[in-house]
């Protein structure tokens, strides 16, 4: 280890002001703050300061995510078989190593290209590379169809990460979630590769991994769009079914055993990673727990008035499908984002409960309202803050003024 | 029975080295230095020059905004040398100290058959107006105005801060006179802080001050923090703030008729082998008390003052003006530590959940742990700022200097530290105080 740190500060002089590497000085800077603390010390202020950085914190959130990744890539190679009709033949590691091979270049190609242009922008501005992507990088994968095409997913992580984040300021000025701007670019840009029956199950075989062909019956649907798409019925009559036609119980809906995004279907894995983020508390619980609350308010409403099959599916459901569970634990909570003062965040969360159910329920159109219903309050949280904090300032002074009363003996301002 | 206020928010941190309580000596060196740098909002100019002879209580320097407010030197003997740096500041003045002290005779007074003017004028003549401070802005006082309240905080709260009880003890008269003189300056009240663990009857049962006891962890002493809660600074509004430490300073000008700027300094922190209490007065060099006294063989971070505000000083430093406490930790620029954002070492300390929070006193040094960013992280300066404020929205507002938002947001309530622990807890390791100070500074110069 003393090696390597010889071998840094042998190197060190390169990439400084003068040296001939001086171009690459934030990559630089970036491989040595992340292989070793910085020796730098406090010059002005608190002597001392908390262990945790930025760093710490990028990474607690990627350790959250890792068990809904981790189950997802077990669910993409779990559907894959059912669809080809080998579920029963091969075993648990072989679907989840087929995931893995399906995901694996999805994750590279985000990282890739996210991290390249973030690095180049720390180059231009002079300034150390934000850790922001290293949480954009893997959400993105993960929220997107297993098949969307690698140069979709670069196309739209570079899109994101340009317009989204950089053209603000970088990491911390931000208005709306880098990853779903990469969701959305390509949900309207792209919308047959996003949506649809075709695109949640890869069928074809990966780097020559798990070939086959499809059964008979195969229907790539989410439980969400064949909701949508049922004819009319009682709620209670209806069945959500898998790939191959088989019914679907709430455990394997629980566990994540459904067609779906990469990373959202495993409500189970995402509940363990909200725990993680809670316990540590880099993310918001109020802001998780208002966003279930406003859900189920605004489901038990349409409850009562129900008129269809979707109206009348219970709030549970809302939770275990679709991308509801995932976006209020780990799209939501992105602090930048979000709403910041502690009663903003009650009042953001409640609102993109709200807001998903009812795009969800009354618009067919989109059976995934979470996205947009992020997205969209990204936008009103400045907003919501900014009347929490108006009532602070206007208690300041009316205090102001009052103290002014009564300095007058009374006689009120002059 | 004093009036009790519970204080939620804020941050004991744990760190290793609390001070010892026995006095371990009194503490001379050859040659006393004072520093203008340490009293806030005031244009030095010397009043004195090499070879002149000076006593204890004889100025040094004064403000030349207000020529009257004097600085009083601590000790008696020859100035040396007044130290200059950019722009012909003075970066401090040196007296070559008498073997015993001589004092300037400023006659006793009874403080009580003062007037409010006399009273004022005997402490700026003596040279020690500069220990009241005003808020907004977080300066010495401005002498010409009359302050709405004056509040006095009766103990520190802040990481290994030295008893108040322990150093009080014995100087209840002085105390007393102190409290009685600054009672004639306001026509306000005078609010004494306590907190629960004062017993020094000179604090709990002060005579003409309504004394308020704060409950909770620091910075429940930051008399910033005591204001907030009792009596806020509203706009256009002026209050002034001191130590109970300082008031004896002044309850002795009148008990005495001396200036004695003698302190009893807690010298704490981890690198310190022996702990303890040294009397020493302001100024005065303090090689001697780390010699064979700090670990050897690493970098030290020698501090006057505490962890969270105190100044960096050399080992030859000096103490400064408004401190009690010399701080000793491992400056750790000799530390390389690998991969330490994946760490799992019991070594690392933070107020988050984000590293394992043991039950141990912490040793800490001087690195940032970090690089600078944006505010990423939500709610993390409210936790430890105990103020009707957001401190966020403030501090963002301060950094943009906009005027009409800083004073919307209460930046006349505040100073630089009621922000350290915002700035210790900081995952984007901003320099807080800093940015704060210099918020003041320009908002002082823009609004006066």
């Amino acid at each position: 280890m003393k090696a390597l740190r010889n071998y840094l500060d042998k190197i060190k002089p390169n990439f400084l002001e003068g040296g001939k590497l001086h171009w690459a000085h934030s990559t630089f800077d970036a491989i040595e703050t992340f292989l070793y603390v910085p020796n730098s010390t406090s010059k002005s202020g608190v002597h001392i300061h908390d262990a945790r950085d930025s760093k710490r914190t990028m990474i607690v959130v990627v350790l959250a995510l890792i068990p809904a990744l981790l189950v997802g890539m077990y669910n993409v190679g779990l559907q894959h078989y059912l669809a080809i009709g080998q579920a029963e033949a091969v075993d648990g590691l072989a679907k989840f190593l087929y995931g893995l091979l399906a995901v694996l270049p999805q994750i590279v190609v985000a990282y890739g290209v996210g991290l390249g242009i973030e690095f180049v922008v720390a180059q231009v501005k002079k300034e150390e590379v934000a850790e922001g992507f290293l949480v954009s990088g893997i959400l993105i994968p993960m929220i997107m169809p297993i098949d969307t095409p690698l140069w979709m997913l670069a196309l739209a992580t570079a899109f994101a990460v340009v317009f989204a984040k950089e053209v603000f300021g970088g990491t911390g000025y931000n208005i709306f979630n880098v990853a779903l701007i990469a969701r959305a670019f390509l949900f309207f840009s792209y919308p047959s590769k996003m949506s649809g029956d075709q695109v949640w199950v890869r069928t074809a075989d990966t780097f020559g991994v798990g070939g086959g062909t499809v059964v008979d019956g195969y229907s790539g649907a989410t439980p969400l769009s064949q909701l949508v798409t049922a004819d009319s019925g009682n709620f209670a009559d209806f069945t959500f079914t898998g790939v191959t036609g088989q019914p679907l119980s709430i455990i394997e809906m629980f566990i994540g055993l459904i067609p779906g995004s990469i990373g959202e279907t495993s409500l189970a894995a995402i509940l363990l990673g909200a725990l993680i983020l809670i316990v540590t508390g880099v993310a918001s619980w109020k802001i998780m727990f208002s966003i279930f609350a406003g859900g189920f308010a605004t489901v038990a409403v349409i409850n009562l008035f129900a008129a269809n099959l979707v109206m009348e599916m219970p709030a549970y459901y809302h939770f275990l499908l679709g991308g509801f569970a995932f976006g209020a634990v780990f799209m939501a909570t992105d602090p930048v984002t979000a709403a910041r003062t502690e009663t903003g965040k009650w009042i953001y969360g409640l609102l993109i409960g709200f807001l998903a159910i009812v795009i969800r329920v009354f618009n067919p159109g989109f059976p995934e309202g979470m996205m947009l219903a992020i997205l969209f309050m990204n936008a009103f949280a400045p907003l919501i803050d900014l009347y929490i904090v108006d009532a602070n300032i206007k208690r300041r002074m009316k205090r102001g003024i009052a103290a002014k009363t009564l300095t007058n003996g009374g006689k009120g301002n002059e | 029975m004093a009036e009790r206020i519970k204080i939620k928010k804020g941050l004991q941190i744990p760190l290793l080295g609390h001070a010892e309580e026995t006095l371990r000596g009194t503490i001379t060196s050859e040659f006393v230095k004072i520093c203008p740098e340490d009293y806030q909002g005031i244009t030095p100019k010397p009043a004195v020059k090499p070879g002149d002879v000076v006593k204890a209580g004889s100025p040094l320097f004064y403000d030349k905004n207000h020529i009257e407010m004097l600085f009083a030197s601590p000790v008696s003997g020859e100035v040396v040398a007044v130290d200059r740096g950019e722009k012909r500041r003075i970066l401090n003045i040196t007296v070559k100290a008498d073997m015993v002290n001589q004092y300037v005779d400023f006659g006793k007074k009874k403080v009580t058959s003062l007037s409010a003017d006399e009273v004022k004028a005997a402490i700026i003549e003596a040279g020690i107006w500069w220990i009241i401070k005003q808020r907004p802005y977080d300066i010495v006082a401005n002498p010409e105005k009359t302050p709405r309240d004056i509040f006095v905080t009766g103990f520190n709260s802040a990481p290994l801060a030295p008893s108040f009880d322990y150093i009080l003890n014995g100087q209840e008269d002085d105390l007393q006179a102190g409290f009685d003189a600054l009672a004639k300056l306001t026509t306000g009240k005078v609010y004494l802080g306590i907190s629960p663990d004062i017993i020094n009857k000179g604090l709990r049962y002060a005579k003409g001050v309504e004394v308020t006891e704060f409950i909770g962890v620091h910075p429940v002493g930051n008399v910033g923090v005591q204001i907030n809660k009792l009596k806020p600074v509203n706009i256009g509004e002026t209050v002034w703030t001191l130590s109970a430490l300082d008031v004896v300073i002044i309850g002795h000008l009148f008990n005495k008729g001396i200036v004695d700027m003698t302190r009893t300094v807690a010298l704490t922190g981890s690198e310190v082998k022996k702990t303890g209490y040294y009397k020493m007065l302001i100024g005065t060099e303090l090689t001697s008390i780390f010699e064979n006294n700090v670990t050897e063989g690493i970098s030290l971070r020698y501090i006057s003052g505490n962890v969270l505000t105190g100044r960096k000083i050399e080992k030859n430093g000096v103490l400064r003006a408004y401190d009690s406490q010399i701080t000793v930790i491992p400056e750790g620029d000799d530390v390389h530590e690998l991969i330490g954002w994946a760490s799992l070492s019991p070594n690392r300390y933070s107020a988050s959940n984000m590293y394992l929070r043991l039950k141990k006193a912490y040793r800490m040094d001087a690195r940032i742990l970090g690089g600078p960013r944006g505010i990423i992280v939500s709610n993390e300066y409210d936790k430890v700022f105990p103020m009707d404020i957001f401190p966020e929205q403030l501090i963002k507002a301060t950094i943009a200097f906009n005027i009409d938002k800083m004073e919307a947001l209460g930046i006349y309530e505040v100073a630089p530290e009621d922000f350290a622990l915002c700035e210790f807890v900081d995952t984007s390791k901003l320099e807080i105080q800093r940015i704060i100070r210099a918020g003041l500074d320009l908002l002082r110069k823009e609004v006066e």
